[in-house]
């Protein structure tokens, strides 16, 4: 058994924030199913949001401003007082991001450089050119070296450790010393990231399949907003890598078959810079109504940045351009790139305060795998590296005041009781039925991107509804080849499995229940936002039958009343 | 290469847990398919053929250096590449030179961490920093972006033939990134720090055969580095030396 007085779960950038601050008080141990820089975090391309006014079209950029954009793109279902929160902290982490070392992109007055990215009003998107994520993630693994944060990389958690009320550990997989381990710990973090595998056509690494919401979940832990999913607008066609807001941010344009810049008809004033939700949904619609072009790898429209010229492009999408000639032999410099709206983010997770606290003593959570909520049903470009950062380090201070003076002593009993029943379980796999993890993993994905998408209806979302209660049924019969513990993936892959499948779960229940539509949930049945009814957090809890309980919170309404969303 | 054409992968497969089963080649037959990668092969195989079979992934776009293997004897992310951009039907694939193998395409990282962790690979500040950003221009901040690039993928540490001999040499990506922070213009650390590199484990150890420049994904170039610190260490001695001169 191995102990530590925190237990981080997580090494991206929210898992990182929260380690270095704690490391220098306390004993902490930070666990990664990969090694911290291969974290997703390290994909993000466009760019963190801070109302520096260092833009001479933002002198006048205050916080006050970024929590209104933030307000109004979350289609007023964010939390006022934590998106304020959020925005009041930004300058301070940007500012000591930089600190560290982290290398952006300056105007000629040696200040930060920002650019302007959807459904903000000003620009404040600070970035390095179009690889903020990789020099983010870079400059935080390497603050936790300097600060000597203890690391174990490709440790997988495969369950939490409650006795109800309070968080005792969790039950590790060591990838490399095949062995399962329980870790005991007197706080637990989960900084997890996102759930994008859940579905087939997404953006996200094929590291973000949710088992760090899921897990919890399973414990007891309520999951909120799950239904709010986000659709990246432009990921190229085939691979539906992303290619970043900040292509349209450095002034790209969106052109249908027709040679139309087609925003004009669905955000006039925005155009290629309206929120995400909105953007999506007009592609859909120009593929629907037959203004797309074709191609072997699906129905596509051009996002084109040759107007921008080469100069431009190399200085500050130079990654982008990278991908381009890597994985679809185009160059952006000469011709126009397909793409196409792909999954990109989960707005929804574990249910947490601004403090990072969830229903669990002594279990936190923060980053994409939780929701607080500062980006309701719609996330703002730039919000989301942002929001890593700032509950990162707002987690540790409240992990911080829990420890002190906490005379709590996790249960080795209980642990080792569920480490033995997690070693049961893979003992169980192996010798398991003749379905095979993979043929499920693609039926749910396939099932989730056609039904449970950019638009929705009743009749899609019971459809969803049932073909996951047959794949839980044949989850039943899954069986792995083999039931070694050192680097087997199929294990890892089965395991993580049970989880994506209960996450979908809460995803359409969620997104059957909504009867309106709310920035990234579009339902075509009922295409308005229905505040009277539905101006509420929708709060999933796993039922003593397995099968997920949904009541509903209040949001936090604090200085934006809800208005009409107009771009 | 046509549709509907078959690949034949010969995979170089071992698990350090069963040591007393030598390192052998395995092959796998699987249909071609437009846009088709090498490591989206890897995820088919062990989907729908192998489920033993072990290698590292993670972003599939080429930026977070999970991926690194030798295909068909050169050193590349397996993300990137596409399998029909080879003008054969047969592809071979196996694990990064110069690292222990832990399971099939899975190298030990140890040591490439190890030697990244030795040339202090952090902002350096004397001061705290004021209450703003530390003023750095276009042209400085440009000044690193090649060796801020690095995705530490360890393909040039993989390609080395210095590591292939000698396991101390620091290597290219330590010296990359060692250079990264001597040129950043808000780093502090004395001159006299890379005295650290001042040997055959650092910076002369590098024979300039340069295989790194081509096994590099991303364009980072480490021999550039590794000149850049030789030309400091030289002008550092010359320094030195004159100081001597003055005393006497
Ligand atoms: C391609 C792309 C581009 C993006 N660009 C931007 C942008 O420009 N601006 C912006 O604001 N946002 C952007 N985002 C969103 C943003 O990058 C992510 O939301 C954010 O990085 C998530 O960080 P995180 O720390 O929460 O989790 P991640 O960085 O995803 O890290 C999760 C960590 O948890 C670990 N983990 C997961 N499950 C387990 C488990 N069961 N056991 C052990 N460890 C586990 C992983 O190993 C990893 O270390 C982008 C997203 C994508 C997909
Ligand atoms: S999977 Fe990330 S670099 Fe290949």
């Amino acid at each position: 058994m191995l102990y530590h007085d925190v237990l981080i779960v997580g090494g991206g950038l929210a898992g990182l924030r929260a380690a270095v601050a704690l490391c220098d008080t306390y004993d902490v141990g930070l666990f990664s199913k990969v090694h911290p820089i291969r974290s997703h975090s390290i994909a993000a391309q466009g760019g963190i949001n801070a109302a520096l006014a260092n833009h001479p079209d933002s002198r006048d950029d205050t916080p006050e401003k970024h929590a209104f954009d933030t307000v109004k793109g979350s289609d007023y279902l964010a939390d006022q007082d934590a998106v304020l929160t959020m925005c009041e902290e930004a300058p301070t982490v940007v500012y000591e991001m930089e600190h560290w070392g982290c290398p952006f992109s300056r105007f000629p007055d040696d200040t930060i450089a920002q650019r302007p990215f959807g459904g903000g009003g000003y620009p404040r998107t600070c970035f390095s050119t179009d690889l903020t994520g990789h020099v983010l993630l870079n400059t935080l693994y390497e603050r936790s070296v300097y600060k000597r944060v203890r690391a174990y990389p490709e440790f997988v958690a495969l369950a939490l450790v409650t006795d109800g009320d309070v968080c005792h550990g969790a039950i590790m997989l060591d990838q490399i010393g095949g062995k399962i381990v329980s870790v005991a710990a007197k706080a637990t973090f989960f900084a997890t990231g996102g759930y994008g595998l859940v579905y087939y056509y997404s953006t996200n690494a094929l590291t973000n399949t949710g088992s760090g919401i899921g897990i919890p979940y399973r414990a007891g832990v309520p999951l909120k907003d799950m239904e709010f999913v986000q659709f990246h607008p432009t990921s190229l066609i085939g691979t539906n890598i992303l290619m970043t807001e900040g292509c349209r941010g450095e002034g790209g344009y969106l052109v249908n078959n027709q040679g139309e810049r087609f925003m004009e008809k669905y955000a006039p004033k925005a155009m290629e810079l309206a929120p995400r939700d909105i953007v999506s949904r007009s592609i859909q619609t120009e593929i629907e109504e037959g203004r797309a072009f074709d191609h072997e790898l699906g129905k596509y429209v051009n996002l084109d940045l040759r107007h921008l010229g080469e100069k431009r492009i190399m200085e500050r999408l130079p990654g982008i351009r990278r991908i381009c000639l890597d994985f679809i032999g185009i160059d952006p410099i000469r011709d126009p790139i397909p793409i196409m709206p792909a999954q990109h983010y989960s707005m929804g997770g574990i249910d947490t305060n601004a403090k990072t606290e969830t229903a669990v003593k002594g279990f936190y959570a923060a980053g994409e795998c939780a929701c607080v909520s500062v980006h309701g049903a719609n996330r703002l470009g730039g919000n989301s590296l942002l929001d890593t950062i700032v509950f990162g380090k707002l987690g540790s201070v409240a992990v911080d005041e829990y420890l002190q003076g906490c005379t709590f002593k996790p249960d080795e009993r209980l642990l080792e009781a569920r480490r033995r029943a997690v070693e049961e379980k893979v003992k169980a796999l192996a010798g398991g039925g003749p379905e095979r993890p993979f043929t499920i993993l693609r039926d749910l994905r396939m099932t989730m991107s056609q039904n449970v998408g950019i638009f929705r209806t009743r009749d899609e979302l019971n459809h969803a509804l049932s073909t996951i209660f047959e794949l839980k049924e044949r989850y039943r019969q899954v069986g792995i080849s083999s039931s070694k513990l050192s680097m087997n993936y199929e294990l890892i892959g089965a395991l993580e499995l049970e989880n994506m499948l209960d996450i979908s779960h809460v995803i359409v229940l969620g997104a059957l229940l909504r009867e309106e539509s709310r920035g990234a949930h579009w339902r075509r049945d009922f295409p308005q936002r229905r505040d009277t009814d539905w101006l509420k957090h929708t709060v999933a809890t796993l039922g003593k039958d397995g099968e997920p309980r949904i009541g509903y919170s209040d949001v936090v309404i604090t200085r934006y009343p809800p208005m009409e969303r107009k771009y | 290469m046509d549709r509907g054409d078959y690949i034949l992968l010969k995979i170089l497969r071992y698990d350090a847990t069963e040591p007393t089963v030598e390192p052998h080649f395995e092959s796998y037959r699987v249909r071609i398919i437009p846009g088709l990668t090498i490591l989206t092969i890897l995820l088919r195989i062990r989907d729908e053929i192998d489920g033993t079979l072990a290698f590292r992934s993670s972003c599939r776009s080429a930026v977070c250096g999970s991926c690194a293997m030798v295909i068909n004897g050169k050193i590349d992310l397996s993300c990137r590449v596409q399998a029909a951009s080879f003008g054969t039907n047969t592809i071979i694939l196996e694990p990064l030179p110069n690292l222990r193998v832990i399971k099939d395409l899975v190298v030990d990282m140890t040591p490439f961490w190890n030697m990244y962790e030795k040339v202090k690979p952090f902002l350096i500040r004397k001061s705290p920093g004021p209450d703003k950003e530390l003023p750095q221009s276009d042209e400085e901040r440009k000044r690193i972006d090649q060796y801020a690039n690095c995705i530490l993928c360890a393909c040039c540490y993989g390609a080395c033939p210095v590591l292939a001999r000698n396991p101390d040499y620091v290597g290219p990506a330590a010296l990359a990134k060692l250079e990264r922070f001597v040129l950043d213009s808000r780093d502090d650390r004395p001159a006299s720090f890379i005295e650290n590199v001042n040997d055959d484990r650092g910076v002369w150890g590098c024979d300039m055969i340069l295989r790194c420049i081509d096994a590099c994904p991303k364009d980072v170039r480490p021999p550039d580095s590794i000149v850049g610190l030789r030309k400091q260490l030289l002008k550092l001695r010359i320094k030195k030396l004159f100081r001597k001169k003055g005393q006497e």
